[in-house]
């Protein structure tokens, strides 16, 4: 039930405490957080530095404004209503298509209109934000997620962590939503997550609720020969993301379109640990590494020495089908 | 980047806290546990007088801290008379005075003593020598004599005096102490012949305390000083030392009442001794104006209970940093448990704990019925708040009926907080199901319950109120807790699957 720090620090496990004084303390300049605690300004922020975001649909930003919710998701199939500065996928509300008025979840829960108002209203007053402090409602398109990944998941879209110090990407995972989850990709919520080989975008091994997984959940389909299209542009995208918030430990949340590609979905200045337990390796050493590398490093050349340095093999066994998912082009 | 400077505050925290705490226990007695006894002397004085009908003033030497005994508190009863205290060359006397008086007279004066054998004397400094002692023919030769008979006997200054007070005594009175003592009395004499041979001396006054004693006079001591040291001698015995109950009244050589306007003046003492626990002896102890005896107990009474509870928050809040930063409890609301704790501090455990979960399950299902209304975050939050205080007022009534009189501690709980607790956990159970509500719910508990144990415990608030110096300590140890990178308990547990392949 129990292991021992020291099974732990040889493993280099990074527990919470380090994270925050180690790490976030003193990597990240807490007059940067504005930028990833707002999503709304995260997302026009990487508009600006050419990194593809979902569309946005619109924002409400006075209770005023609720009503004419109506009018601003006429005529969207999918979207995403969340809150701006909203933390731990609190108060993200996924729509997957209206029918006949309803809007309906990706669990099948259908909505009604004055559902999706109060939701904005308490997104609002602040309800889901950091500190209860008054808040904006940012209404997004949902992605047209890859078919390739769709039997990986059960409802909603999978998004890939990685974690990005000082510009180079050390580890990643991908968060493959669950019934338990509720369509949602945060693993504390009960999302299985699996970690990434950071040289070729191929699964490692997953867990869910911090227990080693060899399959989906819910669709029973075995993750060893999951395998992420595009995985060089995406960690390219993860590691512009340095140069584009100055935060040296971040977490990126990417997703993958369909016909746009890697796009990021957002930025967080706090990521959470359970990356180590579905990579089944601490972040240490690769931080450790990290830190006695040079400033001033090109993304690209980033991205090389993090693909070389952190190959790692699937822990996964391989069964018969081996690779569905292939690359592109 | 260097932690040498919050090693350095760390340190000078520490440094100060124990430093002032360990002075507070030292000089002032204040004991480290509450249950110590100690003590306490009170004493009575009663001058009586008989009044001319002119204006009266009365003059009486007061007792002050010494060796063995530190004042407490004094009072006085003396209707019609005006009062003063003054303090001058280190005695201390109160000067009581009316315009016009006839009769006898009565003037109390009432003062607690606490017992302190450890308690380091104040420094005295000697009477200067009297250089203007002149005999009458034939005591001249008489005093002459009497000197040299001792000085060849003696040693130094305390072994002097020995030998002259023993010359005056009964057995080996020759007849030049005979000579002297019909002309003068034997204390004022002592001093005069001691003075004459070079060495400080003085008349002190001193009570000796048994316990029950009424009607009692202050009995005269010689006071010798030999360079930096002092003793005192029995003028009737020559015996030197001073008894444990031994209260030096007056000790400087002046008279201990002085009545201008009145007649037949005399005073006298009556005393009682009982022991009292330490803290509340320390609490009486008079606050001596100087910064490192900066105390609470200066304050009235009122306010000095609120501290008591005020100063008992930082050991609150170290249990939850502690159960946070080392053990990795998730609370709802980060002190939240803490402001719990001190309301079961005035409910008591368990009425605490059954009120608590009163409250909170009933809000739940309340604010669970308010959100189907659509409502703004703040007005719903409002609508909370007046529900907390329904179903509490609601309680309070009916425990009230069924005789539960426990059921009206209730009241303490801090409304607000509870109806922030109850937004909080309804929306965690929307989110993230029950479970998360249990977790979080009952992480908030075991920290109250365990924030209660610690700030409940009585020698915990008796080191908290008495040493200030404590909350520096406190301080450092969070400054500490906030610099730990290792693992929390619970890390161990959840890390372990990856330590297994």
């Amino acid at each position: 039930m129990w292991t021992s720090p020291g099974k732990l620090r040889d493993k280099g496990i990074i527990g919470m405490n380090r994270r925050n004084i180690r790490y976030i303390g003193r990597y990240n300049n807490r007059r940067l957080y504005p930028l990833v605690d707002d999503k709304l300004k995260t997302k026009l922020l990487a508009q600006e530095y050419g990194i593809t975001t979902p569309a946005l649909i619109g924002t409400v930003t006075t209770q005023f404004g609720v009503k004419q919710l109506d009018a601003m998701l006429h005529g969207h199939r999918g979207f995403v209503i969340k809150p701006a500065k909203g933390s731990g996928g609190k108060g993200i509300l996924v729509i997957e298509h209206v029918e006949d008025g309803a809007y309906v979840k990706p669990s099948g829960a259908r909505l009604g209109l004055g559902d999706l108002e109060r939701h904005v209203s308490n997104i609002l007053s602040g309800l889901y934000s950091l500190g209860g402090s008054p808040d904006v409602a940012v209404i997004e398109a949902l992605i047209n997620f890859d078919e390739r990944l769709s039997e990986y998941t059960y409802e909603g879209v999978p998004d890939i962590r990685v974690i990005v110090f000082k510009g180079y990407p050390v580890m990643a995972m991908m968060r493959l939503s669950t019934a338990a989850s509720d369509g949602k990709a945060n693993l504390h919520q009960g999302a299985v997550g699996v970690g990434l080989d950071i040289a070729t975008g191929t699964a490692i091994r997953g867990v869910q609720f911090d227990r080693t997984r060899h399959d989906h959940p819910d669709t029973g389909h075995e993750l060893a020969s999951l395998h992420i299209p595009d995985w060089r542009t995406l960690l390219l995208l993860a590691a512009g993301c340095y140069e584009m918030t100055g935060l040296g430990y971040l977490g990126t949340d990417m997703v993958l379109d369909r016909d746009l590609g890697p796009m990021l979905l957002e930025l967080n200045a706090r990521p959470g640990l359970a990356i180590q337990m579905a990579n089944g390796e601490g972040l240490r050493n690769r931080l450790d590494l990290i830190e006695r590398q040079p400033e001033g490093v090109a993304p690209e050349a980033r991205v090389a020495f993090a693909q070389q340095h952190f190959a790692r093999r699937s822990e996964l066994e391989t069964s018969a089908e081996v690779a569905t998912v292939t690359e592109p082009g | 980047m260097s932690r040498l400077p919050f090693y350095l505050l760390v340190g000078l925290l520490l440094v100060a806290g124990i430093g002032l705490s360990v002075h507070r226990h030292v000089a002032l007695e204040v004991p480290w546990t509450p249950g110590e006894q100690r003590q306490v002397w009170e004493v009575e004085a009663l001058v009586n007088f008989n009044a001319q009908g002119g204006p009266v003033l009365v003059d009486m030497a007061l007792p002050s801290n010494q060796q063995g005994f530190r004042l407490l508190t004094e009072h006085t009863a003396s209707p019609g008379f005006g009062l003063s205290f003054l303090e001058e060359g280190g005695a201390r006397r109160a000067q009581w005075s009316i315009r016009e008086a006839t009769g006898s007279q009565q003037l109390y004066y009432t003062t607690q003593l606490l017992v302190a054998p450890d308690s380091r004397p104040p420094e005295v400094t000697p009477p200067p020598l009297r250089r203007d002692i002149v005999w009458e023919r034939p005591h001249d030769t008489a005093a002459a004599q009497v000197i040299e008979r001792a000085w060849s006997r003696s040693a130094d200054s305390f072994t002097f005096a020995r030998e002259l007070i023993r010359d005056f005594g009964d057995e080996r009175q020759g007849e030049n102490s005979r000579l002297l003592l019909t002309q003068f009395e034997r204390g004022p004499l002592l001093v005069r012949l001691l003075n004459q041979a070079g060495v400080p001396a003085r008349e002190v006054s001193g009570l000796l305390l048994e316990d029950g004693r009424r009607r009692q006079t202050l009995a005269n001591w010689v006071q010798v000083f030999d360079g930096e040291r002092w003793a005192l001698f029995d003028p009737a015995t020559g015996e030197q030392g001073r008894p444990d109950n031994l209260l030096l009244w007056e000790s400087s050589g002046q008279a201990v009442l002085e009545v201008q306007g009145g007649t037949n003046s005399r005073v006298t003492f009556s005393m009682l001794t009982h022991n009292q626990p330490a803290a509340a002896a320390v609490r009486n102890q008079l606050a001596e104006d100087t910064l490192l005896n900066f105390s609470i107990h200066s304050l009235p009474l009122e306010e000095q209970a609120l501290f008591q509870t005020i100063l008992l928050i930082p050991i609150g809040a170290l249990v939850v940093v502690i159960l946070r930063v080392l053990v990795g409890i998730k609370t709802s609301g980060t002190f939240m448990p803490v402001l719990i704790a001190l309301a079961f501090i005035q409910t008591t455990l368990i009425t605490g704990l059954v009120g608590f979960l009163l409250i909170v399950a009933v809000g739940l299902v309340i604010r669970n019925y308010l959100s189907y209304l659509n409502l703004l975050l703040v007005a719903r939050v409002t609508a909370v708040i007046i529900t907390v205080i329904a179903i509490i007022s609601l309680f309070s009534v009916l425990s009230y009926r069924f005789g539960l009189n426990a059921g009206l501690t209730i009241t303490f709980f801090p409304m607000i907080i509870l109806s922030w607790t109850i937004e909080r956990m309804s929306i965690l159970w929307e989110e993230e199901g029950p479970k998360q509500v249990l977790i979080q719910g009952g992480g908030s508990l075991l920290t109250a319950v365990i924030a209660y144990l610690a700030m409940n415990n009585p020698w915990v608030r008796h080191i908290t109120f008495n040493f200030l110096g404590v909350q520096m300590i406190l301080m450092a140890l969070i400054l500490l807790l906030g610099n730990y990178t290792g693992y929390r308990l619970l890390e161990l547990r959840r890390f372990k699957p990856v330590t297994e392949d």
